[in-house]
């Protein structure tokens, strides 16, 4: 039996602890906010944020995370207005939005780690996040406005 | 059981691969089963908005307007509207509903959208493709809201015995200026549901100098805090009780068949509950599952490592020895020898040979993949007779009817619940993945959730063609130009629905080709035989990213061997303002539009030039290494003009500083929405022109992931791209924006590339060939 923390709370896993972490919060706990978008760590879609770094998901397992504090787009804000998902919806970033949780957590981690990043640390930071809808734009100006104040 | 050749049975575009003269039938009979107020448009005469036909009563059940199927109205007042085209990023849940809110005078912020199942007796035509949802419901919806708002105000001049003349609905209430009376719509919810539906006849549509909403742009989409919240549900998403986690080894070769496999190592994997096959269908089959094996597990991960663990033996059948660089070699070949002739304007064979000076341009564009960042994925539940799905589907209704065939059960019985897409671009207008599901469920006996990984996705899709457009183009000694020949060549979608299809289905044809609006006095468009190895099928924009690159890299050519401006030299090509006469042409398709009223106007496309030239700054000064190039295309009935900066570091890395792209679509609802998808597509345009490309080699696709699929990522992305929406004018008819983005762009980046460097690339995607 493995113990894990999920915004906050303990989950327990008594299957395969190898089994990667994406799986465990979308199909085992039920937070389906992470995205399967690859499964190799290329597109960003499954981002968590796992002690203020960004995380995929996908290529992470369950037992790597033992002892670890894990936050999922569900945990980033208990009313969902950390202000980069202010800045998110003032810019109306999301067409399909499918990407726009993974985006909004790497953001997320950027900021925590460096609060005004440069124009062009915010496109390389980002750029591990594919939006096939190409909101780049947006999704840049953005994180800039998160990082200015919303 | 045919499922592809009863045209009755035919759907969209596939219309017009069987069906020359579509009757309509399928309206009338959504006329009868909605019973007393379903009328079909097209729209009638209005002094406040200047009639417009449009293609919408030739869709698969025409449309339905009305408004007991589309709004109710709670006794709180909230006022819930029914979204019945399916979400994938274009906006279209808020913006249909929006127009219904416009007409009735309801306050957005008291209004809830609810997605409509697919049912297209009910709802009317639900394909959400093909840039249609604005151009063919903006009317119907407006007339939708008017028929509401005139139920309640009728009951509000009941209840206050004055002639109904007297009140007003105005904001979410009924008003009687005289008394200064007011009831709210919630008040009026109950009575105004015993008012007759109002004949559309007499239906007093709002004055636009009077809209909230329509044409402003303010209203953000209504999925927006729960996309930034994690809580908007994608057909992923989707958790039953006691459902399984598939996923399937599909045949490596389209139209390979399962040998043998053997399961003891997948049995083994932790969590994983049964392995069996999956039934597959000949290729062709329009839509039909590609069979395999499925490894059924406790989640998705467990399913993919027991995937991982199964041996599987494959017959690879006829198509084994596909491979891209042989194939390549056969289009030229094709594009070589003269072809089916499918438009002639003059002699262009004789004015060829006469000309002082031939410039021939051979383009080539491979298979590309969607990749959706959600991969195909739904949840089926099958009891007994009865099935219920849900799915991230394009076509609500043409799922139900798929499935409905293939388990062999009426569609009555079949539920198809339609979740947000997380993206579409034409691959999720293909249900293969829900019948997936539904036969997995019906063999269980539980629900099941059918995932697709991104591998999958890639390998086993229905790819967009890939294709040889060949141009010559004829010049006297003055330059101009007198002779132009078009021969394009590439397998048709049309493969996917019937064996041996080897020409262009007259969608496809229309799409860039016999539509060439130049005013060339000797002009043959001619489309040689190509067979099909793999599932083609629709890439937004579809045969337009061939045709523009073709055609608008040949205008800057020209330009460039007759030392004349790019932009110049492309005006000159349109020529005269006027309506392009495409009597010559059997079918001109002109996308499922009456031509009168979406012709192709020369005007409206000399403008989107000038706009865009204007606006762009055309024939700016650029740093050393820089370029501008321009492209201009009318596609899906709208007119986009693009101008690309291009800059191209000494060791030939391609960065696009600026985008400008000017887009003329008629009437519109949410320009701010439009914007997001003109951005949107200058990044796929760039994806494609720089890295998208889908090989073959012994019939298997050779590409997997976004490593070796690459797309465009934030650093590369155009540092801006601004967009220009040409204000309409009051008569001009709503036209697509979802798709026609995409074709300018490729052109565009290839004539900066070309400004910038001398270079000119006639091969896609650029890949390498600016280094060294
Ligand atoms: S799903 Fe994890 S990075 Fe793509
Ligand atoms: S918004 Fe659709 S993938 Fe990013």
């Amino acid at each position: 039996m493995i113990k894990v923390k999920i915004n906050g709370q303990e989950q327990n896993w008594d299957g395969d602890p190898d089994l990667p972490l994406l799986w465990f919060l979308r199909d085992e706990v039920g937070l389906t906010g992470t995205k399967y978008g690859c499964g190799q760590a290329l597109c960003g879609s499954c981002t968590v944020i796992i002690d203020k770094q960004a995380v995929r998901a996908c290529i992470t397992s369950v037992s790597d995370v033992v002892g670890r504090d894990v936050t999922t787009i569900e945990g980033l804000h208990p009313t969902g207005d950390h202000p980069v998902q202010k800045a998110w919806r003032q810019l109306n970033v999301p067409q399909c939005g499918y990407c726009q949780t993974g985006q909004i957590m790497q953001g997320a981690a950027l900021l925590m780690d460096n609060p005004k990043p440069s124009h062009d640390q915010i496109r390389e930071a980002m750029a591990g996040n594919i939006c096939r809808c190409g909101a780049y734009q947006r999704i840049e100006n953005a994180v800039r406005l998160a990082s200015t104040g919303v | 059981m045919n499922i592809l050749t009863n045209p009755k049975k035919l759907r969209g575009f596939e219309r017009h691969l069987k069906v020359e003269n579509v009757s309509r039938r399928s309206i009338l009979k959504g006329l009868g089963i909605a019973g007393g107020f379903a009328l079909a448009a097209p729209v009638m005469s209005r002094p406040a908005f200047a009639a417009y036909e449009t293609g919408a009563g030739a869709m698969p059940h025409g449309t339905v307007v009305d408004p007991r199927v589309f709004v109710s109205i709670a006794p709180d007042g909230i006022v819930t509207i029914i979204g019945h085209r399916a979400e994938m990023g274009t906006g279209v849940r808020t913006s249909l509903p929006l127009i219904v809110a416009e007409e009735m005078e309801a306050d957005w912020s008291r209004v809830r959208v609810q997605q409509a199942p697919g049912n297209e007796a009910k709802y009317g035509n639900q394909d959400t493709d093909g840039s249609r949802s604005t151009r063919h419901y903006l009317m119907p919806m407006r007339q939708i809201g008017a028929s509401a708002r005139s139920m309640l105000e009728a009951a509000a001049a009941k209840r206050w015995g004055v002639p109904a003349t007297e009140v007003k609905a105005r904001n979410h209430e009924v008003v009687h200026a005289a008394s200064g009376r007011k009831l709210g719509f919630g008040e009026l919810a109950a009575d105004a549901a015993k008012e007759s539906v109002p004949g559309i006849e007499g239906l007093k549509l709002k004055d636009p100098k009077d809209f909230r909403y329509l044409g402003k742009g303010q209203i953000g989409i209504v999925d927006l805090k729960d996309i930034t919240t994690g809580k908007a549900q994608y057909g992923a998403d989707i958790r039953l009780p006691g459902m399984k986690y598939a996923v399937i080894a599909r045949p490596p070769v389209t139209g390979g068949k399962l040998k043998s496999f053997d399961a003891a190592d997948a049995m083994k994997v932790s969590g994983v509950e049964k392995v069996l096959e999956v039934k597959g269908w000949p290729w062709p089959s329009k839509f039909q599952p590609l069979g395999g094996v499925a490894v059924i597990a406790r989640n998705t991960g467990a399913a993919i490592k027991g995937r991982d663990a199964l041996k599987i033996v494959w017959d690879d059948g006829a198509n084994g020895k596909y491979d891209s660089v042989a194939y390549r070699a056969s289009l030229e070949e094709a594009a070589r020898k003269p072809g089916l002739v499918v438009r002639k304007e003059g002699d262009a064979e004789a004015a060829l040979k006469s000309a002082d000076k031939v410039i021939t341009g051979e383009y080539y564009l491979p298979h590309l993949a969607h990749v959706s960042m959600e991969p195909p994925v739904a949840v089926a539940d099958v009891k007994g007779d009865r099935c219920e799905i849900w799915a991230p589907v394009q076509s609500a209704g043409g799922t139900r009817e798929d499935v409905a065939k293939t388990l062999g059960i009426p569609e009555a019985n079949v539920t198809v619940n339609v979740t947000l897409l997380g993206g579409g671009f034409g691959r999720k207008s293909k249900c293969d993945f829900a019948i997936e599901a539904a036969l997995l469920s019906k063999e269980l006996g539980a629900p099941v959730k059918v995932q697709w990984t991104r591998e999958d996705d890639v390998r086993h899709g229905f790819l967009h063609t890939v294709s040889l457009e060949r141009i010559e183009a004829g010049l006297d000694k003055n330059g101009k130009v007198i002779a132009w020949r078009h021969r394009s060549v590439a397998p048709t979608i049309a493969s996917t629905f019937a064996a041996g299809a080897k020409h262009a289905a007259p969608f496809e044809l229309g799409m860039g080709l016999i539509d060439n609006p130049f005013e060339i006095a000797n002009l043959q468009c001619e489309n040689p035989e190509a067979a099909a190895h793999t599932r083609i099928g629709w890439f937004r924009a579809v045969s337009n990213i061939p045709r523009a690159f073709a055609v608008q890299s040949m205008v800057a050519e020209i330009a460039a061997a007759t030392k004349r401006d790019p932009k110049d030299m492309l005006l000159e090509l349109i020529g005269s303002p006027r309506l392009v006469n495409l009597s010559s042409v059997k079918d001109p398709w002109n996308y499922g539009e009456p031509y009168g009223s979406y012709p192709i106007d020369t005007a409206r496309l000399r403008k989107v030039v000038e706009l865009v030239a204007d606006k762009g700054g055309w024939g700016r000064s650029v740093p050393k290494g820089h370029g501008l190039g321009i492209a201009v295309h009318r596609s899906f009935v709208s007119y986009i003009a693009t101008i690309v900066e291009v800059a191209i570091d000494d060791k030939g890395k391609l960065t696009v500083p600026r985008v400008d792209t000017a887009i003329d679509c008629g009437t519109y609802v949410n320009p701010e929405r439009i914007e997001s998808q003109i951005e949107g597509a200058a990044i796929m345009g760039l994806s494609l022109a720089k890295y998208g490309e889908i090989t073959f080699k012994d019939g298997k696709v050779q590409q997997g992931n976004f490593d070796d699929f690459p797309v465009i990522r934030l650093d590369e992305s155009p540092l801006v791209t601004h967009v220009y929406i040409v204000p309409p004018g009051p008569d001009t008819p709503p036209s697509g924006v979802g798709e026609p983005g995409v074709p300018p762009f490729a052109p565009a980046l290839i004539n900066a590339i070309f400004a910038a460097t001398g270079k000119r690339i006639r091969s896609l995607p650029i890949g390498k060939q600016l280094e060294a």
